[in-house]
């Protein structure tokens, strides 16, 4: 096979290309310039990845709901020409940055510019620890799971910036929401992340995907998704990582048919598409956070896959966790602030917990084989399964099935 | 189960996602420019004239220059003048006509009041909504010449309003025609009727009052 294998030549192509560049440089600057080109590469690859989102999300909502979605948008020179659209992003920024930036005259000015700025220069610092491939990882942390909570988290407190300093009560009020439900959903996004740590018992990215690159009979991957305690954690972390995004049905925070756009009421033009940026960054980040934890990161799926760079892995997993999220977003309804809390205080943080135990006992049965092999299974999935169907009847008794009176 | 809703949630987009590509019956919009949907018979906006012939607008309008409608415009945006001179109408006979007729679309709210009040069916609503202009005090002031559509065009956006207007209109026409002919037979019985020295009918009527049984000695006759 002429590209085989871990060191084949598209496999290296990126790096050996920035190893060209840098080597032009002089000595004193290489350093600079080695880190300035991943950094430019990360952000040009996901500012594009985002722009291409927004169109994604756009002709798929649209399809989902039997629509066409956005078609037109060719290019400016050319007449009659619409690339189905594609082209739609590039025309939504010129709009974004054209438009008059309003700041309100009772604002706390610099913290209002500083908000979003705050925002996407966090969500942005997320992608520092995500190992996009086998040898393409921005930043090797040894604790960077910790590092990556730590920056999504302070996104939360720009989030209150843009709210406190608009001076406006909705603003105030819809980021004192949105922080009640980021801090709601932190709990479980984290506790759902536990687990793997407690497997692998390490926080570097790069170990965790690692430690997912086996095969059984080079067919079935060793992803976490595929164990019972990986699988539970997993839906809990596509749950939280809505929540913690802004998403549908989590959209809350600035719920466009309900609220004036909540904490970013105040914001106009460029800087209100900084904080839709961020959002997308946000969530692309999450998504690769669950690949990197529960899809086996860079990992191929079959073992004779392994030819296909492990890049283009990475990312189409990433596209495959967007998609599902827009399928999300396209189908259900938006929640009441009560059950959104409600689903995360009583429903998601003890069964987080439950499965943290899961996780342990999975370690500490390790080293069963044969027929106990089968029984550590059954054991696994009935710690997560039995207490999910108990509390989901438990919680729905007496809401449903609805009955309607005067409806058909 | 809970969650079970999600999935046949999911499940029903996964459809729609499918089938949209394959089956243009689910689509629920259309591509405007190029393609549009019919509208229904009852949209209106801005009126428009009526006029009897499609190749002399001008000469055949049904506006006799009343204006009634000018008067009961809530925001008054038609302008009428009189002409100084008759022409003949569509029954032939001799009547004013609208020298200038406008109607200022950016005023104008489409209430259909000037359609209710006109006793010609000489001014209806129309359907158009494509009305965007670049100059918004010349292109939007429309005048008689581009007010004026033919009657064919009515029975094409409002079929049933049209058939029901022409029904009368012909109704009274025959109407009218036939009270000529009764008139002009009439009084060419009562010319003929004159030289053989017959009473005047006046009396007739003042016999019909007089009530029945005796009658009181004070002579009615002369009411007429």
């Amino acid at each position: 096979m002429i590209a085989a294998g871990p060191d084949s030549f598209l496999e290296r192509a990126p790096l050996a290309l920035r190893d060209w560049a840098v080597q032009l440089l002089p000595v004193p600057l290489q350093w600079l310039a080695h880190h300035v080109i991943t950094i430019v590469a990360v952000l040009a690859v996901f500012g594009l990845f985002f722009a291409f989102t927004t169109i994604a999300e756009r002709k798929l909502l649209a399809r989902l709901q039997n629509r066409l979605g956005p078609n037109r948008t060719g290019l400016p020179w050319i007449k009659g020409l619409r690339l189905f659209g594609l082209s739609q992003p590039f025309a939504d920024a010129v709009k974004a940055i054209t438009k008059e930036d309003i700041v309100p005259a009772a604002a706390d000015k610099i913290l209002h510019f500083l908000a979003p700025v705050i925002v996407v220069g966090f969500s942005l610092m997320t992608f520092a620890v995500l190992p996009f491939g086998r040898q393409y990882l921005p930043v090797d942390l040894d604790a960077a799971l910790l590092y990556f909570f730590a920056a999504g988290a302070a996104t939360e407190l720009a989030i209150f910036m843009a709210g406190w300093s608009s001076r406006n009560k909705y603003s105030l009020l819809a980021a004192m929401r949105a922080l009640a439900q980021l801090i709601s959903y932190e709990l479980p996004l984290i506790l759902s992340v536990v687990p793997v740590v407690l497997v692998t018992s390490t926080l570097s990215t790069k170990a965790i995907v690692i430690a997912q690159g086996t095969w059984s009979f080079g067919l079935l991957p060793h992803w976490f998704i595929f164990t019972p305690w990986g699988f539970a954690g997993f839906i809990i972390f596509l749950i939280a990582a809505l929540a913690e995004s802004n998403r549908s049905p989590f959209d809350l925070p600035e719920a466009e048919s309900e609220l004036v756009a909540g904490h970013l009421t105040e914001y106009s033009g460029f800087k209100y598409a900084l904080f839709f940026m961020a959002e997308y960054f946000g969530l692309t980040a999450l998504s690769g956070l669950g690949v990197t934890l529960f899809l086996g990161g860079w990992q191929a799926p079959c073992a004779f896959l392994q030819f296909i760079p492990s890049y283009a892995w990475f990312m189409m997993k990433l596209i495959g966790m967007i998609v599902f999220f827009i399928w999300v977003r396209g189908t259900l309804l938006r929640l009441r602030i009560d059950q959104l809390t409600r689903l995360s205080w009583q429903f998601l943080v003890p069964l987080a917990l439950l499965n943290l135990g899961n996780a342990a006992f999975w370690v500490l049965t390790a080293q069963w084989a044969g027929p106990l092999q089968l029984v550590r299974w059954i054991v696994s999935a009935a710690i997560i399964v039995v207490p999910f169907i108990l509390m989901g009847r438990s919680l729905t008794a007496g809401f449903a099935p609805r009955t309607y009176r005067y409806a058909p | 189960m809970l969650g079970s809703g999600i999935l046949n949630g999911l499940l029903v987009t996964a459809k729609n996602f499918v089938g949209s590509y394959y089956d243009p019956r689910r689509m629920v919009t259309v591509e405007y420019p190029e393609q549009k949907t019919a509208l229904p018979e009852n949209y209106r906006n801005f009126p428009f004239l009526i006029s009897e012939s499609a190749t002399d607008p001008m000469g055949t309008l049904r506006c006799v220059a009343c204006q009634i409608c000018e008067k009961e415009c809530p925001p008054q945006c038609i302008i009428i003048e009189k002409s100084k001179d008759k022409k003949p109408d569509a029954t032939g006979k001799l009547q004013l006509y609208p020298a200038v007729f406008g109607i200022d679309t950016s005023v104008c709210m489409s209430c259909q009041i000037c359609v209710e009040v006109c006793p010609f069916d000489a001014i209806k609503m129309d359907q158009v909504f494509e009305v965007a202009a670049t100059d918004r005090f010349q292109d939007l002031f429309l005048s008689r010449e581009q007010l004026a559509k033919p009657n064919s065009y009515f029975h094409q956006i409002h079929p049933t309003d049209a058939a029901e207007v022409d029904g009368r209109l012909s109704a009274e026409r025959k109407a009218a025609e036939e009270k000529a002919k009764a008139a002009a037979a009439a009084k060419a019985a009562a010319a003929a009727a004159k030289p053989a020295g017959a009473p005047p009918p006046v009396s007739s009527p003042a016999a019909a009052v007089k009530p029945p049984g005796p009658a009181p000695s004070t002579p009615g006759a002369p009411a007429a």
